[in-house]
């Protein structure tokens, strides 16, 4: 592993190991300095041509818990807005000597192109490309499956998830099918289907329009956000049509098994794709899913950087 | 194991050596009130919990005893590729003020508890610290000395020294092993 680009690039092996790495990690950062010495002198860039508070704030916060030094480069007020080109700013930051590239932008495939154009020598992560994917989201997700449903250990085999809403914008549902697919779960997507991927019946993965009778087979729900500002066009009728036809209220969550729980990458819409009650109820585990993404992080930014920079 | 190997510990050597570290360890510390056992992964840890089961069997009273992985503090880390993290579990009530005893299958360059030291740091400020080691082998790069050695095994640096133990290789033997 050279770079974090795709969910779907982790082996079984590697990605359990960076489970195991990130729960080791949280454990190390559950005390009083929560500091760890192992990534000192090294430089992580954070850039992001997007928009994120979580994705970026949890990406310093790892990068700092391993005594990083972290450079946050958002295009908004930097020379990208004067027109600066992908590539130059990818040469000015090799010049500057960065170990690690931290790299979210709206064009999918451009953290493929930072990492493959021979523009930097260092590291790339993607932290969410486009409508492509989201591999550190599908990688907390799992983690946080993985500490509810198979007690911190292992894969995920026979887990079953079902994955609602937005899936044709969702860069967090193709990273999780891929993932949670080599993990050894059971995808099931869930969407009206304007907002199906075209060709998602080749996708390592189970789709349905119905979410009532899908929720009461699943061990968990991911709910995801309506990303209105990539839509160009009408996808459904009206909010209010789309919430009650697709969106998590507490009488769909009680179709949902005993132990299953309720995710979602955030941001969310209360109201539109996840009620209210839902959210803030005891079995939403959004709050942990932010916590489990620092460790996760850590995990990743520990085995790309923490070694030689040979045979990684 | 190869015919190149030559044993130097075996098992009942082990268990007199642990017996004898336990009663040291008691001895210095007048008791086990205050005592912490914690392993340095992987065999330490096993080497600890039998340190403890002689203490007890001893004393009459149960000592703490939990592991340390010192994988995140080591000075080595940009050598090799990255490696995997073992398990850091110190026992409910931490280290402050306790005198924390640290448990290695082997002293070497001291570079593995210098490292183990700054670890404490991050997790507390005990009374003291001391060190246990099953092997010292000398050549040490650092000022590092242990308080308790279960055998002393003056060797060269081609040498390679294996300490397996039961719980994780399923044998007790310690065997020198010709440069290879």
């Amino acid at each position: 592993m050279q770079h974090l680009l795709s969910a779907g690039d982790l082996t079984h092996e590697e990605a359990v190991l960076v489970l195991d790495t990130a729960a080791h990690l949280a454990a190390a950062t559950d005390r009083s300095v929560k500091k760890l010495p192992t990534l000192r002198g090294r430089t992580v860039v954070n850039l992001f041509f997007e928009d994120s508070t979580r994705t970026r704030i949890s990406f310093e916060l790892a990068a700092k818990r391993l005594s990083a030094d972290v450079i946050n480069f958002a295009a908004k007020g930097s020379s990208v807005s004067k027109g600066e080109s992908l590539k130059d700013t990818a040469l000015t930051l090799e010049a500057m000597g960065a170990d690690a590239v931290v790299i979210r932008h709206g064009a999918s495939g451009a953290p493929h192109r930072l990492a493959t154009s021979g523009w930097i020598q260092a590291p790339v992560i993607n932290a969410g490309d486009g409508t492509h994917e989201h591999p550190t989201q599908a990688l907390l997700d799992a983690f946080t499956l993985r500490r509810h449903l198979r007690e911190g250990v292992g894969d995920l085999t026979g887990v079953r998830v079902a994955i609602v809403g937005d899936i044709l914008h969702s860069r967090v549902a193709r990273s999780n099918v891929l993932l949670l697919r080599t993990l050894g779960a059971d995808v099931t997507l869930i969407a009206p289907p304007t907002l199906m991927p075209f060709g998602v019946e080749s996708w390592p993965c189970h789709t349905s329009y119905d979410i009532d009778a899908v929720l009461p087979n699943v061990d968990a729900v991911m709910m995801l956000r309506v990303q209105a500002e990539r839509m160009q066009a009408a996808y459904f009728p009206s909010v209010l049509e789309y919430s009650r036809l697709y969106g998590l209220d507490s009488a769909r969550m009680n179709l949902l098994p005993e132990h299953a729980i309720v995710m979602h990458p955030g941001p969310m819409n209360r109201g539109m794709e996840i009620s209210a009650d839902v959210a803030d109820s005891p079995r939403s585990v959004m709050v942990e899913q932010v916590a489990n993404g620092v460790s996760v992080r850590m995990a990743v930014m520990y085995l790309l950087l923490g070694g030689a920079k040979e045979d990684i | 194991m190869d015919s190149r190997a030559r044993v130097v510990l075996d098992d009942a050597d082990i268990g007199r050596a642990i017996r004898r570290i336990a009663h040291e360890i008691v001895e210095k510390a007048r008791g086990s009130s205050s005592l912490i056992l914690l392993g340095i992964p992987t065999r330490g840890v096993a080497l600890a919990e039998r340190i403890a089961r002689a203490i007890e069997s001893i004393e009459g009273s149960s000592v703490p005893v939990g592991s340390l992985d010192i994988t995140l503090y080591r000075d080595d880390l940009r050598l090799r590729p990255a490696r995997a993290l073992e398990t850091t579990s110190i026992p409910p009530g931490g280290i402050d003020g306790k005198v924390v005893v640290l448990v290695d299958d082997v002293l070497f360059s001291g570079r593995t508890v210098r490292a183990a030291l700054d670890a404490l740091n991050d997790l507390g400020r005990p009374a003291s610290v001391r060190l246990a080691v099953l092997v010292d082998r000398g050549h040490r790069e650092l000022p590092i000395r242990p308080d308790y050695v279960g055998k002393n095994l003056p060797t060269s640096v081609e040498e390679q020294v294996r300490v397996e133990v039961t719980e994780v290789d399923g044998v007790d033997r310690v065997a020198i092993l010709e440069g290879a």
